[in-house]
């Protein structure tokens, strides 16, 4: 499937829009409680405070759905973004030390501050998901040639196993830090209050904004150092502003979600299968592609396990490792 | 090098079919390497050369057709056997990061080591020869990605020659040396023919090198052997034209008396053609 | 300095430096045995009571920390090597997360301990990494996607253990997390005699195998020149670090941030791209100071090593990276 020119591109990544919207509806019509179709449009135009559906419908799917397509789009542009920076197809937005930062952050509110509640929650988290990448960077960068790919990488996974060891100690120390964290851990679009999503929206977009805008940046990255320098592209600056967009993402989405693995390591994966190697297209396929794959494992959560539910977390992994592994069986993945 | 004993090994292909992932790049193949001789392959980009020289290495597996050492199916030969024989140079080498020169020409010597017999005197002798005569004996510690490309170029010829096998096959082993060095390891390949009798079989494309160097010149276009010889006998304004796609006019070298080809381009050329 | 005199003497530093983190990790505890006391200990001479304490407590402990940090460190030198990837570590394989999601099913699930789980997490790890390389297995198995695969088949299995853990109960999952994080607790000769023995052949073989290490590092072809059979190579070196990881993996738990860390940090000390025994010798001594550490520091409470291992080894590895004057040294 080699799309080679711009028009045939923009084609394809349109009926990946569309198969996208086909799954926000999905996520909005199904849900472990059968609602009817027509119920669930009323829902959405004709709200009626009293129908308990209507309540469902709205106050319950429609936040989820947005979360979930907030989230994966996040992640999915992030970890684009990371493995483009750091030329390298293991990089995740996780190297950066984000989400050991949240947790790290999070796990220190709640056992040692006391901090209880989804707001308190989620700013902590995004607190410590921006403060380790600070860290990671600024580590990362000490010494000649600063921060490259290799350096950012160790410092990163450096970092992470250091706040893990620490959060890992006071969960031991903090049975009931521990219960609560659990869950939070696990990852999940479930029940995150509607004030809060729009409050994070402009870090989303920002990050969004910044790492769209790095696609001609990272097709010069991705040939080196040197030959990006004789393009006039400037490597620290570029690397700041891709730091930055990936903080901003996944700080946010793990804040809102929790930490959710896979999607950011392997949906860029595929997108460069799909559409070649030029990051102007990597990057708006892996934000398509993931909120399809984070939807699409939520509302099979919701389905599978009725009338309970199995947190997104765990299905997108269940779920996308078979399809990644045919995926690196069949093709031979484009390198970078 | 000092050798002790004079080995001749024959090198041979026969009606070889050779493809990447289904696309033919030669067919029915067949090229007898002269024992004892210097011999280049020459040909256009694309025609084949490397992916021939990789099968005689026994790098690549024919579709179809044998590649003979010593008579026997090089695949057949157990490949640390086929390594004490025939060594082979290939075009972008790949070094682990921080591999010190003497570190990375010293692994040339696997061939010739056992469990029981790891290290010896002539493991090390034979390797301060290869980067004596490379010149890369004063860069010893440093490391290989810290060398300029001709520096890091020998460092690898060096690795090659501490291989020390009868049989030497070299991919465009010129590529980022200065003149200079170019013809310095041009000169000590010959040196290795001359003086130990070693078969050499190398890749070029400077055509007017490999005229200079070779006994036998092999002309590739297509995947097919389009004229193989003495390179006076080979290198003709015909021959040129159809392999290279070039016009040119040939006279002979002064300073070797061997065939030199003058290129006609569309600029330069002192008598309109 | 060359290369050969280099790596001899990092050796002869880390040896030293192992035997008397070994001796102190002896010595110290709740009951006090002076550093003289500590080799007659061993040897059965002396006081009683330390006789008891060393020969039957700390010794082995002791050793469990020596052998499963030689084989992390040993397991991720050798994964670094064959991914040329500085990011490789044993769960690439799938390793920690087979024995992960099998120890852990055992404990919410199954409410097994001690040998049982071993045996399970040990299992888990050998039938994950199977998997792995079957999948990744294509006419030969590639680095690269020997490493995607693994992490597709990883993150599936770290799924399934976090939905164990919101299942079970409060206390199993506490268990759970020890067990996740990394421990030593409690080890005893029980414990170090199957890992001593496996180590007693594995170990040789990976030292048999780095001549061929070595040369997979100059590149497939390269190597195929030089005579070596590069798929036969790779298949017994990721056989022995498998099983290395394995075994060290079912011993302690995923303490996969040693796996992870010693080889950079002794291909830095020694300044080459090869240096398996220095890995080893670090590996070990990150254990030992990381237990010792661990055992000591909150008084009462034992923590589980693996979270001082993150904690100890984190830092220097930055501190090396930070000193390292080569623009983007891979590490």
């Amino acid at each position: 499937m080699a799309v080679q020119t711009h028009r045939w591109r923009l084609a394809w990544l349109l009926v990946a829009v569309g198969v996208l919207v086909l799954v926000v509806l999905a996520s909005v019509a199904v849900g472990t409680r059968s609602i009817p179709v027509g119920t669930v449009l009323d829902a959405l135009v004709h709200p009626s405070a009293t129908e308990d559906a209507h309540a469902v419908v709205r106050s319950l799917r429609v936040p989820r759905t947005v979360v979930g397509l907030l989230a994966g789009a996040a992640l999915g542009l992030a970890g684009a973004v990371m493995q483009g920076v750091t030329r390298n197809p293991l990089a995740d937005p996780g190297l950066l030390g984000v989400s050991a930062g949240a947790s790290f952050a999070l796990v220190l509110g709640i056992s040692v501050l006391g901090l209880t509640g989804p707001v308190a929650y989620v700013w902590f988290a995004f607190a410590g998901a921006a403060v380790a990448s600070v860290l990671v960077y600024g580590l990362g960068a000490i010494g000649s040639g600063g921060a490259t790919p290799v350096k950012l990488a160790l410092a990163g996974a450096a970092i992470t196993a250091f706040l893990l060891s620490m959060t890992t100690a006071m969960l031991l120390l903090d049975q009931r830090t521990l219960d609560e964290y659990r869950f939070w851990s696990v990852g999940s679009v479930a029940g995150r209050d509607p004030d809060l999503i729009a409050q994070l929206g402009p870090f989303f977009a920002v990050g969004a904004l910044l790492a769209l805008a790095a696609g001609p940046v990272l097709n010069s990255l991705a040939l080196g150092d040197d030959v990006a320098r004789s393009l006039g592209r400037r490597i620290g600056l570029a690397r700041v502003t891709a730091a930055v967009s990936v903080v901003l993402l996944v700080g946010a989405a793990t804040a809102l979600a929790g930490p959710i693995g896979f999607v950011g390591l392997t949906i860029p994966h595929v997108a460069r299968a799909i559409t070649g190697t030029d990051y102007r297209w990597v990057l708006p396929w892996s934000m398509v592609l993931a909120p399809m794959l984070l939807l699409g494992s939520d509302v099979i959560g919701r389905v599978v396990a009725r009338p309970g539910e199995l947190q997104v977390g765990i299905v997108t992994a269940v779920i996308g490792a078979p399809f990644f592994v045919m995926l690196v069986r069949q093709r031979r993945l484009a390198e970078l | 090098m000092t050798r002790t004993a004079q080995a001749h090994h024959t090198l041979a292909a026969e009606g070889l079919t050779l493809a990447y992932d289904k696309v033919e790049v030669t067919r029915d193949l067949s090229l007898e390497i002269p024992t004892g001789q210097v011999t280049c392959i020459v040909g256009a980009n694309a025609c084949g050369k490397s992916t021939l020289l990789r099968a005689l290495a026994r790098l690549l597996r024919p579709a179809s057709g044998t590649v003979l050492l010593d008579g026997q199916r090089i695949q057949s030969l157990p490949t640390k056997e086929v390594a004490t024989r025939l060594g082979i140079l290939p075009q972008t080498p790949v070094a682990p990061e921080g591999i010190t020169v003497a570190d990375l020409v010293s692994r040339g010597r696997h061939p010739h080591q056992t469990w029981l017999r790891q290290w010896s005197d002539r493991d090390r002798s034979v390797v301060a020869e290869a980067m004596r005569v490379t010149g890369t004996l004063e860069l010893a510690e440093r490391p290989v990605d810290e060398l300029s490309g001709g520096q890091r170029q020998r460092a690898w010829i060096a690795m090659a020659l501490a291989q020390d096998t009868d049989l030497m096959l070299l991919d465009e082993p010129t590529t980022y040396l200065d003149l200079a060095h170019q013809i310095d390891v041009l000169d000590l390949l010959v040196d290795l023919n001359r003086r130990h009798g070693r078969t050499v079989v190398l890749v070029l494309h400077d055509l007017n090198q490999a005229a200079r160097y070779s006994d036998h010149l092999v002309a590739m276009k297509a995947g097919a052997v389009v004229a193989a010889g003495p390179p006076a006998e080979v290198i003709t304004e015909e021959l040129v034209a159809e392999v290279f796609g070039l016009s040119c006019r040939v006279v002979v070298d002064e300073v070797s008396g061997t065939p030199l080809v003058l290129p006609i381009g569309r600029h330069h050329a002192a008598v309109p053609s | 300095m060359t290369t050969v005199v280099r790596t001899a003497s990092v050796t002869g530093v880390l040896a030293v430096t192992g035997f008397a983190a070994f001796c102190v990790s002896i010595s110290v505890g709740e009951l006090r045995v002076p550093l003289t006391d500590v080799v007659p200990a061993i040897f059965g001479a002396g006081d009683p009571a330390a006789q008891f304490v060393v020969g039957e407590l700390r010794l082995p402990r002791a050793l469990a920390a020596v052998l499963v940090g030689a084989a992390f460190g040993l397991s991720g030198a050798v994964f670094q090597s064959l991914a040329r990837n500085p990011l490789a570590s044993p769960d690439i394989i799938g390793i920690s997360s087979g024995a992960s999601a099998a120890a852990v099913f055992g404990i919410v699930v199954l409410g097994w301990s001690g040998n049982g789980l071993v045996l399970l997490s040990l299992l888990g790890a050998l039938v994950t990494a199977a998997l792995v390389y079957a999948l990744a297995w294509k006419q030969g198995a590639s680095s690269y996607r020997l490493v995607l695969v693994g992490v597709g088949v990883a993150a599936a299995l770290a799924a399934v253990t976090s939905y164990l853990l919101t299942k079970a109960q409060i206390y199993d999952v506490q268990e759970a997390v020890v067990w996740l994080t990394g421990s030593l607790n409690g080890r005893l000769w029980s414990d170090v005699r199957p890992l001593g023995l496996a180590m007693l052949v594995l170990v040789p073989m990976v030292l048999l195998l780095t001549p061929s290490l070595r040369l997979l590092q100059l590149g497939d072809e390269t190597a195929t020149g030089l005579g070596l059979h590069v798929e036969r190579a790779r298949l017994l070196l990721v056989l022995v670090a498998v099983a290395l990881a394995a075994g060290a993996t079912a011993a302690a738990g995923p303490v996969a941030f040693v796996a992870f860390v010693s080889a950079p940090i002794a291909r830095r000390l020694v300044s080459s791209p090869l240096a398996i025994v220095p890995a080893a010798l670090v590996g070990a001594v990150l254990m030992l100071v990381a237990d010792l550490v661990a055992r000591e520091l909150l008084g009462t409470v034992e923590l589980p090593v693996g979270i001082v291992t993150g904690i100890v080894g984190a830092p220097y590895l930055l501190w090396l990276l930070a000193r390292s004057n080569r623009i983007g040294s891979g590490g």
